[in-house]
């Protein structure tokens, strides 16, 4: 029916070519979804940081702005390697795609780890949201609320990196087999979307959540 | 060098493992056939099947709220049916106001998110679009598969809701805060609930936007899609577009029901007249304007497929290309565009200012304007045609009118002095429901009977047809005109005795009865239909494979197309826009799509 129906086409579409955009335009319009969910979030962020804007002073002051900056590195590097994993794959290298994909993986995990170092210093110091909260001083209600979206916001981010790090050590595998060339990419491209995606969110949340100054 | 060997080997067996499964899917077991199908056409009719029997479910909802609205406090008529609800619920057989609240928030999300949206997306999007632009499949099908199994988890979950200590969810369709916040575990099921179908509602989307733009089939310009595709594409944008923060809002709520926090409870929050033990803070207008900005554009996922399925009918039974095409695309996209900046009309009441109600009722007007483009071009379309009134057609004519009342009695709501007056009255009932039940739910009754002879080969009953359709538009009606004058003498919406106890419904309370005894014969009226839509799988009239001589690619495939990417023996090519009937000098009086030629 189709004349260059090579294997990996599935059978819907033409040829690779217009897998390989279907994929991508699949993968845009699902970050798009992923933009306006936390878009959701961060209008809220918005309405509560305009009403509260002291105890959002307090609440950043609380956090650690070392560990946010290294993380940010960690992730951008994270990035870095992603991108030249993508690069790898479009010239149907196979171990350079494994070697940068365990980079990326490696940068992950750092990120996690500084992460859930940071989280539980919070749990100690009773600034998880909920029954066990505790803070001093009037602004106690507000700066709760902070918290609430630090962990919310900083948690979803994080859930994402969970998941998309199980992906990637899927695809390292299947690099690993072979499975990648420099004719079937289009996986490995979309997924460094996704990826990139994660990191902006990041370059979002570490200054409107680190950053705030009184003015 | 050797690289390139390397991923030639890769292909070959590659290309072995892909024939293969080739040879797999020619005999597919029972399951994957029919349970776990990737196939569009199963996964449509599967949305269609359980869609179907969620607007019956919420419909009975309604019918038994309406026992109570008409006779408040009495004992239950059918007992076996108010054991069934539970002592908690109806002791003695008499109706508790908790238990109403449930009927009604149900009732509203089952029909919105599992009835009425999986009917006109999931099953008709389905199984329709891929056929119209001549393509053997969606461009993802395990996550089209995915996406109604979400569905179908979701729906479930919103059943098990009812079992729940304190029953279903009780605060509306709406789930305002802070009510919401402090209802029972319901909600919370709810919430859970909706994050699954949501999911499925972005799956699904993002599944058609890539079909539609990627998939069409060689010489199908956008600008010769039927309208039936554009409609589901506009769709496709809303969905994708409003979901995401209705989602975060959900996730913000169920913290605030979980946790402890309180993104969505104020200060000094008092009920039952005991101050509550919050943290305190939140905004409950800031629920409102998320959940909004998804229900509004939602209004028009409900309606556009609506509009679509009615084009197609029309332009097919009118024997002549749709009036106004192009203004009929434009407007369609405009409609999309503007639905996302009108959601505050909804919320004039809540203080939140009247600047902001000022730039939400102008943007409200505006929007009226391509509503009206689109119905004007249907109804021109009508003009010197020599109609044929099959059944399809009768319920694709009586949408106009229909959707026409509910629009035009939505104005006086979009603007702020009169909408003072008639909000949250039964007014606002009536007005909705003029555009999603007479209106929507007549065009999707028009696509099943139009759609049958394609999926089955066979046609439904014309007779039974017929009957379904003039008793349902009588009763209908019933329903809900008369809300239009309770609301107008200003009975609030939300009363578990339908007015009674007040002073200003007395006038207008003999309309109750009538109002539920409509309801209750519309439901009879509903017997034909699943007779028909039955018997007529087996035994209804069979049929080529385009009976209705239409011009549109669906029709050009064989009828009951082959599952298992079988949609079409030659793959199409289009030469023409969808709706070239009456052609001059023309030997038939249509010309398929992918009819070469002038003639």
């Amino acid at each position: 029916m189709h004349s260059e129906h090579s294997s990996a086409v599935a059978h819907q579409f033409l040829d690779m070519e217009q897998q390989r955009e279907s994929t991508l335009l699949g993968m845009w319009a699902f970050l798009v979804t992923e933009v306006l969910f936390f878009g959701g979030l961060f209008i809220s962020y918005l309405v509560f940081r305009a009403w509260y804007p002291h105890a959002f002073v307090l609440g950043s002051h609380e956090l650690n702005v070392t560990l946010g900056a290294i993380n940010t590195a960690v992730l951008l590097g994270s990035s870095l390697t992603m991108a030249l994993a993508v690069h790898a794959a479009q010239e149907g290298k196979a171990k350079k795609i494994v070697r940068f994909m365990g980079a990326t993986l490696l940068l992950g995990l750092v990120f996690l780890g500084i992460k859930s170092f940071e989280y539980s210093h919070k749990f100690h110091e009773n600034l998880f949201p909920g029954a066990s909260f505790s803070f001093e001083g009037p602004d106690a209600p507000q700066v709760q609320i902070y918290f609430t979206l630090y962990f919310l916001m900083t948690g979803v981010h994080a859930l994402h990196m969970i998941i998309g790090m199980a992906i990637l050590l899927l695809m390292l595998f299947r690099a690993r087999s072979g499975r990648y060339t420099a004719e079937y990419y289009a996986p490995v491209e979309t997924f460094g979307l996704y990826w990139h995606f994660v990191d902006i969110v990041w370059i979002f949340l570490y200054p409107l959540l680190y950053l705030i100054h009184p003015q | 060098m050797g690289q390139k060997e390397k991923s030639a080997h890769v292909v070959t067996s590659a290309k072995k493992e892909h024939d293969k499964h080739e040879s797999e899917h020619h005999e597919l077991g029972f399951v994957r056939k029919y349970i776990f199908s990737q196939d569009h056409k199963v996964i449509g009719i599967q949305y269609g099947i359980t869609s179907l029997l969620f607007l019956l479910f919420g419909f009975s909802l309604m019918m038994i709220m309406r026992w109570q609205l008409a006779y408040p406090g009495q004992e239950f008529p059918w007992k076996w049916l108010a054991d069934f609800m539970g002592q908690a619920n109806m002791p003695g057989g008499i109706m508790l106001p908790e238990f109403y609240n449930q009927l009604g928030a149900m009732h509203g999300t089952i029909m919105v998110f599992l009835g009425v949206v999986p009917l006109a997306v999931g099953a008709f999007g389905n199984y329709v679009v891929p056929l119209q632009i001549g393509t053997i499949d969606m461009a993802f099908p395990k996550l089209n598969m995915t996406s109604y199994w979400v569905y179908f988890l979701g729906g479930v979950t919103m059943l098990v809701s009812f079992a729940m200590p304190g029953g279903a969810a009780n605060s509306g369709w709406t789930s305002y805060a802070p009510l919401s916040v402090i209802a029972t575990t319901g909600q919370t099921v709810w919430l859970i609930g909706m994050v699954f179908l949501i999911t499925s509602s972005l799956l699904g989307s993002i599944n058609f936007i890539v079909t539609i733009i990627q998939l069409r089939v060689k010489g199908l310009t956008f600008m010769r899609l039927p309208f039936f595709v554009w409609a589901q594409f506009v769709t496709s944008f809303l969905l994708l577009l409003a979901f995401p923060p209705l989602e975060a809002a959900g996730v913000l709520q169920l913290m605030d029901r979980l946790a402890g926090t309180s993104f969505f409870l104020p200060s000094g929050l008092v009920v039952s007249g005991q101050p509550l033990a919050v943290s305190g803070g939140g905004s409950p207008l800031l629920w409102q304007h998320l959940f909004w900005f998804l229900a509004h554009p939602e209004v028009y996922v409900l309606i556009l497929p609506a509009m679509g399925i009615v084009a197609e009918i029309i332009a097919n039974n009118t024997r002549k290309p749709l009036w106004g095409y192009k203004s009929l695309v434009y407007s369609a996209i405009f409609l999309g565009f503007m639905s996302f900046i009108v959601w505050a009309h909804h919320m004039f009441l809540t203080g939140m200012g009247t600047t902001i109600s000022t730039f939400f009722q102008t943007t409200t007007m505006i929007i009226s304007i391509p509503s009206v483009i689109i119905l004007t071009a249907l109804l021109l379309s009508l003009w010197g045609g020599s109609i044929r009134f099959t059944t399809p057609m009768l319920f694709a004519l009586a949408f106009l009118p229909m959707f026409a009342i509910g629009g035009l009695t939505g104005l006086p709501l979009g603007l702020a002095p009169p909408d003072i007056h008639l909000h949250d009255t039964y007014y606002v009932i009536g007005h909705f429901h003029y555009v999603v039940a007479p209106g929507t739910i007549f065009a999707l009754f028009a696509g099943i009977y139009f759609w049958y002879p394609k999926v089955t080969g066979r046609k439904m009953n014309e007779l039974l047809g017929k009957i379904h359709f003039w008793t349902s538009l009588v009763f209908i009606n019933g329903v809900f005109m008369p809300m239009f004058i309770q609301g107008l003498a200003g009975v609030s919406r939300r009363l578990y005795d339908g007015g009674a106890q007040y002073a200003h419904a007395q006038g207008v309370l003999q309309w109750n009865e009538f109002m539920s005894t409509s309801a209750w014969l519309l439901g009879l009226a509903q017997i034909p239909f699943v007779i028909n839509f039955f018997w007529s799988i087996r035994k209804g009239k069979k049929v080529e494979a385009n009976h209705w001589d239409a011009t549109t690619l669906d029709w050009a495939c064989t009828t009951s197309p082959p599952l298992a990417h079988g949609n079409f023996k030659v793959v199409p090519e289009v030469h023409r826009g969808p709706y070239d009937y009456s052609h001059q000098g023309a030997q038939s009086d249509f010309l398929p799509q992918n009819q070469p030629g002038e003639a």
